[in-house]
């Protein structure tokens, strides 16, 4: 059984294009048959998170239009077994995607993907929703704070009235909240919204909290999904991400303030 | 067309038992005079009732024997206030008298069970007010959907978000935190209230007349379990 499953947001920038090729990396690092397909038409850069920038040939509207097909279009990545990019335009502009075209191609990925993983473009228009209309699940991503949130929400509003498991009355697009960006010293100084805030506020099951990193840009800067990073707390904490959606109880990490070490204490000024 | 003909014809008619529902107008005095009194208001009442509508007079409950009673006048009487008597029930040598002069059918009475008509007046007679199911929201109400009870309650059994809004002709009810706009009464209803488990509203508004955040926030009952209605053209909060 395959599965459709967007990562969404809203408000552009929080990271959906990361944790889109984290969990897709985590997935068929766990042996699942996985397509990321980047929906970002314009804006690509799902392919240079994934290290493949080099080997687009041909992308999502080339399949769209009939100018290459599927196997043509799709890359494999270098390191993972079982893991699949399909890259966005960089040329052309968001109405290159249709619905049918869309249709038609996520149709055929889930025929021979186990997972087939949408990243969204930011906004609440067209193209966001052609990236979720097909979705069995929901990764919606947010930022611990005010307008991102109420983006969320907005989303998931969405999700539940415009996605095509609602207009058919089938049973409803899973959702789940992913936190990124998450700095536990700026919740405690209240410059942030808590996990408690976030949740009782959007009121879905949180699949994972992603701490604040310096790995995620290191890792985007080398093409390399931060989840490959097992050494980093973001990394670990996509794992466990990843580990939850495929329904085991792991418990969630990086929440507390950490004691500062020996040098920082030394170092670091007081408390 | 001869005899022989006309008897071969195949049968023309038919006669069949029934049982109709006929009203009976059971006179108790011979004074005719209130009776034309009487009747009269009782067109004006219900005017719909008496148009032409077929009768049995009941003669048979009359024990004024002081004058005798005048049966051609009764029947004009009824007729003038559209009632068409098609027999009268009596059992007095006098009125099966007068029915035969006046050539008009006459039953015996009977003890078969009858009971007093209530005519409805027909200016009052608005329609009882059916009941409209409430609208029920079961799942959370999100920031940019807006959800409306029309002519009806409107209630929601979770979590309305900022951004979201519901509107209902009648009364809102949200079992969880109301963080977005209600509006109650929007036809101008200024009975309907706004239940809600947790006060957060950005806006209340009952019949048009409204409050914002600014103000709710200032509220005692605001994060608690509360009701507003509207009193004279202020809305009143207070917490459940
Ligand atoms: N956990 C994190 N810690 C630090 N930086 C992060 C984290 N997650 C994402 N970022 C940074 O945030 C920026 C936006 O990330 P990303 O491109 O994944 O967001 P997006 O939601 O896909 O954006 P868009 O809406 O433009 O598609 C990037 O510079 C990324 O490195
Ligand atoms: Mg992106």
């Amino acid at each position: 059984m395959s599965k459709i499953l967007v990562v969404t947001s809203g408000k552009g920038g929080v990271g959906k294009t990361t944790t889109s090729a984290a969990i897709g990396t985590g997935l068929a690092l766990r042996g699942h048959r996985t397509v990321i397909v980047d929906f970002d038409v314009g804006l690509r850069n799902l392919d240079l998170i994934m290290g493949c920038e080099r080997r687009v040939v041909y992308d999502f509207v080339n399949v769209i239009n009939g100018e290459a097909t599927l196997n043509q279009a799709l890359i494999k990545d270098k390191r993972i077994e079982n893991l699949y990019i399909l890259a966005a335009s960089q040329t052309r502009d968001k109405d290159a995607l249709t619905l049918e075209g869309v249709e038609k191609i996520i149709t055929e990925l889930a025929e021979q993907f186990e997972y087939v993983i949408c990243d969204s473009p930011a906004g609440i228009e067209k193209g966001a929703h052609l990236a979720m209309y097909l979705a069995d699940a929901a990764i919606v991503v947010t930022n611990p704070e005010v307008s991102s949130v109420r983006d969320s929400d907005r989303m998931l509003g969405l999700l539940s009235s415009k996605s095509k498991r609602a207009e058919e009355g089938r049973e409803p697009v899973s959702e789940h909240l992913l936190l990124t960006r998450y700095s536990p010293e700026r919740v405690a100084r209240g410059e942030m919204l808590s996990v408690e805030d976030v949740e009782e506020i959007l009121s879905i099951e949180m699949i994972g909290v992603i701490p604040e990193s310096q790995a995620v840009l290191k890792a985007s800067n080398q093409g390399v999904p931060v989840i490959l990073d097992e050494e980093s707390d973001a990394g670990q904490a996509y794992s466990d991400a990843v580990d939850r959606l495929l329904g085991k109880e792991v418990p969630h990490r990086f929440l507390e303030v950490q004691k500062k070490g020996f040098l920082q204490r030394m170092f670091g000024g007081k408390e | 067309m001869n005899q022989a003909d006309l008897l071969e014809k195949a049968p023309v008619f038919q006669l069949k038992g029934s049982m109709l529902a006929l009203t009976i107008l059971e006179l108790s005095s011979n004074d005719l005079d209130a009776l034309a009194i009487q009747l009269t208001e009782k067109v004006e009442q219900a005017p719909q009732f008496f148009q032409n509508t077929p009768i049995i007079l009941a003669l048979d409950k009359c024990t004024d024997d002081t004058k005798p009673l005048d049966l051609e006048r009764l029947l004009t009487i009824c007729r003038e206030h559209g009632l068409s008597t098609m027999a009268i029930r009596s059992d007095r040598p006098a009125d099966l008298t007068a029915a035969k002069a006046l050539n008009i059918a006459v039953i015996p009475p009977s003890d078969a069970r009858e009971r007093p008509l209530a005519i409805a007046p027909a200016a009052e007679t608005p329609a009882e007010p059916s009941l409209i199911p409430a609208r029920v929201i079961t799942h959370p109400v999100r920031s940019g959907q807006q959800i409306y009870a029309k002519n009806s309650d409107l209630i929601v059994m979770a979590a309305v978000s900022a951004g979201a809004e519901l509107l209902a002709d009648g009364n809102i009810h949200v079992y969880g935190p109301l963080r977005g706009r209600a509006l109650a009464g929007i036809n101008g209803n200024r009975e309907a209230r706004i239940f809600c488990q947790q006060l957060g509203a950005e806006l209340l508004s009952i019949a048009g007349q409204y409050k914002v955040a600014e103000d709710l926030r200032r509220d005692p009952a605001w994060g608690k379990a509360s009701q507003t209605c509207l009193n004279e053209e202020q809305l009143e909060i207070s917490e459940l």
